[in-house]
């Protein structure tokens, strides 16, 4: 007799256990630890962090081990825990004018007071697979140039974008002290603001907003981007202690953030100015912010008084709601779930329309069936 | 990390996802936008039911998960096991004694009561959402009760299938004001959303929570000339003999041997062990 | 009489750019007034603007409703003002598909407003979008075929019957038969000028093309950036024109 399909526990509990066993691979490898991910991997680690929207470096490093790798994995992990956290209060704006920058390029100036500072770039590696560091050998990679790490920090570097607007070349950005909506605490409504876009966009997952931001170059809401600035670097977190009255350095954070200097707009009472797209990330993560600025001027079609042309990049609403990675994936992953119930209606539908079908079919040509 | 607060969820969030349950119970069939915390379990798989039952519960409750209306499926096992590790609740798999059911894609055949509740899981709570993608529009076309779009929808299922053909996330007006989705249970399942349990439905990717109170007039869409029908199966259960049940086809051979069998899997044991009591006596 | 619809200096600019300056007229039941001007002399603006599809910056649109007689449409509440729209309202687009759902039957784009007004027979709906397409001359065999299958014509006469099918009392054109062969078009006429005779519509009717006007409107209006510059009864402005711009619109026709 048949027996309706049992033991969904037991299945579960065996998944689980296999998972383990191929997460630590051959055990004749030696294991590896949080701290060797967070130190080797840490490219790893910030995007972990910056789309988990959770600055914990160690955390990242073990949520990557505990998901084999599987950085959209990691990063669930990361907004789960993230979720049971309780929130203390928050702190004040952090001031990237003032960051200590280990890099800082701009692409519209040649050099700039700060000057340019290429820092840990891949930018001009050559992409050659170097064998060398599969030997393990030490010493054989150790650095030849003496690292210079930091002290770029020590001299003053003034946005360059501060520049352009001390002519009124580029739109300036108002100062705005309302406190921002905060997406973890209130449904995401639309139209959204600046504020909320930049904060969908800072957590959204990377490849999405590079597939965006690369539509915008290819003519898709073209916006003619320049990277006014790039900076990656660390700066103090601080936070008001109601107990004393004034605000106190709690902690420091690497950020990377970048400016872009867009195509101009004016009209018969305004002169053109420049405009500007905007991205700020937690972690060293450049394609990420110079993605997140694009996809930024594009979405301020309205605000910039520009015509719709239709683009995706453009669409408020496509973007903020296709951008969150956790969303997508879950809900992309779903359709592995059982839905036996909702096929089987389908399945009565279909005979049932195809019978009549066949049915009327042989109403019509009866005499094909002699 | 080990210490977590009861059923998950810190005490802030559930009084803020109290607040939208009530919000949806007094506007029937209104959907609550909510702010859905990132949970345990991907987006899609419960995600907004498991924050409205971890809202609702209360450590005497006893809880029963079902998924295509059995106990047994992986995901009512997953989301079962969640809450007896989080809430450390009671579960049971009888319909009768559970105070809170959650399900994925059923309804449970025997009638529910007062003292109960109903959750659902819901993936996309907007009944308008594919003949309209647009939020902002779809919001207005709630508020101004323009429903037209949807009933050209079904007159375009007769012109072509003779049928509305819709069999499963059939869309009900909710006491005349509220188009609404009932989520994804087969349309066989419309007419028990007039119940006397409170049912709550929790979609947690899209942000949204809405509510039938108990006895709420929930109508499913037709013409009159074409009247809803909720199909029902023309075989009994193989297991059971029951003759009004929903019924899940269960292929048996690789020669087109096949079975139909209760897919509301307490429904049918039940009866299988009265039937056995029955022989004893 | 009570005019159906009473337009009082309805002004609308974008920036520094004028739409439409400080209109006003009367239109009267079972009258059709024709809107002339070259393009960019703001005559889609104003009609656009009178049907609540762009906000004007000053000025009434006052409309004799069924219910509750002449009230202003710009300060209408929204349900109200969208439920005029698809009902005692109707819109023809020059293009059909803006006006059209493409991707719906014939027997569902007809069937729309009266779905929407509450209709739930659907035998009665089919046979009123089947008696619909017969007086715009679609055959009844093409009832379920997608406007995507129909030529030009037929899909801008799908269109009218789309919007006249809840028996509207103003009817909003906006160059009607701008995309059309000459042909087609002068059967469309044909065809609009029967039924706004047989059920008494009131139209208000946007076009460049005054042999349009000449066939349609009882009055016309001419429109030149931004202004009305001259109004009067078809034929008196047609053929003894008064303003200079008018002369040039009914010469550069004539010269044709």
């Amino acid at each position: 007799m048949y027996v309706a399909v049992k033991g969904g526990e037991k299945a579960i509990d065996t998944a689980h256990a296999w998972l383990a066993e191929e997460r630590r691979g051959d055990r004749d490898v030696a294991d590896l630890s949080v701290a060797q991910i967070r130190e080797q991997l840490a490219l790893a680690v910030n995007r972990v962090m910056a789309e988990g929207a959770l600055y914990d470096p160690d955390l990242a490093a073990l949520a990557i081990k505990q998901a084999r790798g599987d950085l959209i994995e990691a990063i669930f992990l990361i907004r789960a825990y993230r979720t049971t956290q309780a929130r203390f209060g928050h702190s004040e704006p952090v001031d990237t004018g003032k960051m200590r920058c280990d890099r800082r390029i701009s692409a519209t100036f040649k050099d700039a007071p700060g000057g340019q500072v290429l820092g840990p770039t891949f930018d001009y590696t050559h992409r050659l697979i170097d064998f060398a560091l599969a030997a393990e050998d030490q010493a054989a990679n150790a650095s030849q140039v003496e690292a210079q790490s930091g002290d770029a920090a020590a001299a003053e570097m003034p946005r360059i974008t501060d520049f352009l607007d001390r002519d009124g070349l580029i739109q300036p950005e108002l100062r705005d002290d309302t406190t921002p909506p905060d997406m973890t605490r209130e449904p995401l409504a639309y139209p959204a603001n600046r504020a909320l876009r930049l904060q969908a966009l800072a957590r959204g997952d990377e490849g999405f907003l590079l597939g965006m931001a690369y539509s915008t170059q290819r003519g898709y809401g073209r916006n003619h981007p320049f990277v006014g600035e790039l900076r990656v670097g660390r700066v103090d977190v601080e936070m008001e202690i109601p107990e004393l009255g004034f605000a106190i350095t709690v902690g420091e954070v690497t950020l990377t953030e970048c400016e872009t200097v867009n195509q101009f707009v004016g009209s018969k009472s305004e002169p053109p100015q420049f405009t500007r797209g905007y991205g700020l990330v937690l972690g060293h993560t450049e394609r990420k912010a110079i993605s997140m600025a694009l996809v930024d001027r594009a979405l301020r079609w309205q605000e910039l008084d520009e015509d719709n042309s239709g683009a995706p990049a453009q669409d408020e609403e496509f973007v903020l709601a296709h951008a969150d990675n956790i969303q997508a994936t879950g809900f992309l992953e779903h359709i592995k779930l059982p839905h036996y119930v909702d096929f089987q209606s389908e399945l009565e539908l279909i005979r049932k329309l195809r019978a009549e079908a066949q049915a009327a079919q042989m109403v019509r040509q009866p005499e094909a069936a002699e | 990390m080990s210490d977590y607060n009861f059923a998950y969820l810190d005490e802030q969030t559930k009084r803020m996802i109290r607040r939208a349950i009530l919000k949806g119970l007094a506007v029937p069939g209104y959907q609550v936008p909510f702010a859905s915390r990132e949970m345990p379990m991907p987006y899609g798989w419960g995600t907004g039911g498991v924050q409205v039952t971890a809202a609702c519960l209360t450590p005497d409750d006893t809880v029963k998960v079902i998924d295509q209306g059995a106990d047994d499926t992986t995901n009512a096992v997953s989301i079962r096991k969640f809450f007896e590790k989080t809430a450390g609740v009671a579960t049971t798999t009888s319909t009768a004694a559970a105070d809170l059911i959650q399900t994925r894609h059923r309804i449970p055949e025997e009638p529910l009561r007062e003292d109960q509740i109903l959750v659902y899981q819901v993936p996309i709570p907007e009944p308008l959402r594919f003949l309209e993608p647009r939020e902002t529009e779809t919001r207005k076309m709630h508020s101004l009760e323009e429903y037209g779009l949807m009933h050209v929808k079904l007159y375009e299922d007769i012109a072509r299938h003779g049928h509305i053909a819709t069999s499963y996330a059939y869309p009900v007006m909710v006491e005349d004001r509220y188009v609404m989705d009932p989520s994804p249970i087969p349309k066989f399942d419309n007419p028990k959303l007039e119940s006397a349990a409170i049912q709550l439905f929790g979609a947690g990717r899209e942000q949204r929570i809405y509510a039938l109170p108990p006895h709420t007039r929930v109508v499913s869409l037709d013409f009159d000339d074409h009247p809803f029908d909720p199909s029902r199966a023309d075989h009994p259960c193989a297991l059971c003999g029951a003759e009004g049940s929903y019924l899940d086809e269960v292929i048996t051979d690789d020669r087109g041997g096949r079975m139909f069998v209760c897919s509301d899997t307490d429904f049918c044991e039940t009866r299988r062990d009265a039937a056995k009591d029955e022989v004893a006596a | 009489m009570t005019p159906l619809l009473s337009v009082r200096n309805l002004s609308k600019s974008y920036g520094a750019q004028l739409g439409c300056n400080a209109v006003s007229f009367d239109l009267f039941p079972g009258e059709v007034m024709g809107i002339v001007g070259e393009s960019g002399s703001g005559k889609s603006t104003l009609l656009n603007c009178i049907a609540g599809h762009i906000a004007q910056d000053r000025g009434q649109v006052v409309y004799d409703t069924r219910a509750d007689g002449p009230r202003d449409t710009v300060t209408m509440p929204e349900p109200e003002r969208r439920m005029l729209g698809r009902t005692d309202w109707a819109f023809v687009h020059q293009n059909p598909r803006d006006g059209l759902r493409m991707n719906v039957s014939a027997g569902g784009n007809v069937g729309e407003r009266l779905m929407a007004v509450g209709a739930r027979n659907y035998g009665d709906i089919r046979d009123t979008a089947q008696d619909w397409l017969g007086r715009v001359e679609i055959a009844a065999g093409r009832i379920d075929d997608r406007p995507s299958t129909f030529s030009g014509g037929m899909q801008q006469r799908l269109q009218i019957a789309r919007n006249l099918v809840t028996a509207p009392r103003l009817v909003f054109m906006d160059e009607p038969t701008g995309g059309l062969d000459v042909s087609v078009q002068a059967r469309l006429l044909d065809m609009l000028r029967e039924l706004v005779r047989e059920m008494g519509l009131s139209v208000i009717l946007v076009t460049h093309d005054l042999a349009v006007v000449r066939l349609l409107a009882h009055r016309l209006m001419v429109m030149k950036s931004g202004e009305v510059v001259e109004t009067g009864l078809t034929d008196q402005v047609l053929d003894d024109p008064q303003h200079a711009y008018t002369q040039l619109l009914v010469s550069s026709v004539l010269h044709v």
